[in-house]
């Protein structure tokens, strides 16, 4: 399908707030063959969800099912494995039209679910599920996509609530990165190192980057005011002056500010690692890695000298040492 | 898991859970998927996770919000009752590595008879899955 991305994101637009279609009947009752088949599988040994005497005695006053199982109660089973052949409804419709659009993979990133009552055997749960938010296009590090959040309320037979549950799915087109976070593991790293993300250099900003690799830290400073400004850029924000020179720093500053970088993994990188926004000596602020230091040793006002190091046989970057 | 129940008054925020480590196998992968009701192929079929991108079949969302409801519950005791599970998905758990489950007692509502714990399971890759439980626990209004 040739849809531009704004013609898809208008469409998009029309899934929010509505209802799939009307509420679905679980497929089986709330049954003690299925809850003790989940407890053998995940290991759980709550005596409440397969002892009848010990239930019978419990808080419950009988065999309950865990409350975790509540949205199993809904699920399709089989047709799940053939998305194609199984019913039809807005959701399926959703997850259809951004597979189209190039968005085909999908996975769950985010469960939030409130109980009223334990479900128990013999149970009959209806769900109606509510398509609440679609993000905008976000990058991430399994690719590019949508969030999908989803509202599911659980009932019974008597069309009580018994529960709820908040659902997100990422809709995505997986990263062509090598080793993004969940597509490759230690055995690809061996083989092939990959390499930092490159910047992208233009007109505006080539000339600092060539700086670096010359091994210069420059700092842009406006020739109409005299003031200095970082990242580079074409307009002075003060005077709107286009006359700039770059001079170079003495490399020495503090850090203004940091974040300790666990998660999510990029190929290329180091983790734990230090993300500072160091203040220079002659008035400027710039964003780098502090390197050489612990992460749990960085704090504001630590004294550091910029350092340009390779971060591979190609490419220079500038980091920060601390200044002992 | 104990046959005893806690008792809100024992508790105080701050407490750590025992740590308990899960073996990530092919079985529980699978088990857990099927036993869940979720039969989509990355979750049972190798080639279909590879074709995926994904070096093997991968743990569902679903088991992983009943490990993290078993953890509490097994700490807590079978007189003890869920009122909710808020968990956010990080690294894949994948067969062959073990996922180390961690939680602390992050706050306490007497009024209401309830202990809310912030979990997190981590495995080789990093967090799979942060978030956090609530249980009422008995003794209590």
């Amino acid at each position: 399908m040739s849809l531009s991305r704004e013609e898809l994101e208008v469409k998009l637009l029309d899934y929010v707030g509505r209802e799939i279609g009307p509420p679905e009947q679980g497929p089986y009752p709330v049954n003690e063959t299925m809850i003790r088949q989940w407890c053998e599988a995940l290991g759980d040994e709550n005596p409440v969800y397969t002892d009848a005497s010990a239930a019978a005695s419990s808080v419950h006053g009988g065999l309950v099912a865990p409350p975790t199982m509540m949205q199993t109660w809904s699920l399709r089973g089989v047709e799940m494995a053939d998305p194609d052949t199984g019913r039809q409804n807005l959701q399926t419709e959703l997850h259809s039209l951004l597979g189209d659009a190039g968005y085909p993979a999908v996975v769950a990133t985010n469960c939030e679910q409130g109980y009223t009552r334990y479900l128990r055997p013999g149970d009959e749960v209806f769900v109606t599920t509510t398509i609440e938010a679609i993000s905008e296009q976000k990058a991430t590090a399994l690719g590019i996509g949508y969030f999908i959040n989803t509202r599911e309320v659980y009932r019974d037979q008597r069309g009580d609530e018994v529960g709820w549950q908040t659902f997100r799915v990422l809709k995505f087109a997986r990263a062509e990165q090598p080793g993004a976070a969940t597509s490759d593991g230690a055995a690809d790293e061996e083989s092939s190192t990959p390499t930092r993300l490159r910047p992208p250099m233009a007109h505006d900003n080539k000339w600092w980057w060539d700086g670096i690799a010359e091994g210069r830290l420059l700092v842009q400073k406006c020739a109409g005011c005299g003031e200095l400004r970082h990242p580079p850029r074409p307009m002075c924000q003060h005077c709107r002056s286009l006359e700039w020179e770059g001079i170079e720093s003495s490399g020495e500053g503090e850090v203004y500010s940091y974040v300790v970088m666990h998660y999510p993994k990029f190929p290329g990188y180091e983790y734990p690692f230090t993300c500072a926004l160091v203040e220079l000596a002659e008035g400027t602020r710039m964003v780098a890695n502090v390197v050489g230091c612990d992460p749990s040793k960085v704090h504001i006002g630590m004294k550091v000298r910029a350092s340009i190091e390779n971060v591979d046989d190609e490419f220079k970057l500038p980091f920060f040492r601390p200044i002992d | 898991m104990s046959n005893l129940t806690l008792a809100l008054a024992q508790l105080k925020v701050g407490d750590a859970l025992p740590e308990l480590p899960i073996a990530i196998t092919t079985t529980l992968v699978v088990g857990g998927a099927l036993a869940s009701r979720d039969f989509t192929l990355v979750h049972h079929d190798k080639g279909q996770a590879q074709a995926a991108g994904m070096q093997d079949v991968f743990m569902n969302i679903l088991t992983t919000n009943g490990l993290v409801g078993r953890y509490v519950t097994d700490w807590a005791g079978p007189d003890s009752v869920m009122k909710g599970v808020s968990i956010k998905l990080g690294t894949p758990n994948l067969p062959g590595d073990t996922m180390k489950m961690s939680g602390q007692v992050s706050a306490i509502d007497e009024k209401e008879g309830t202990v809310t714990v912030e979990i997190a399971g981590s495995n080789s890759w990093g967090d799979h899955v942060t978030g956090s439980v609530t249980v009422a626990l008995p003794g209590s209004s």
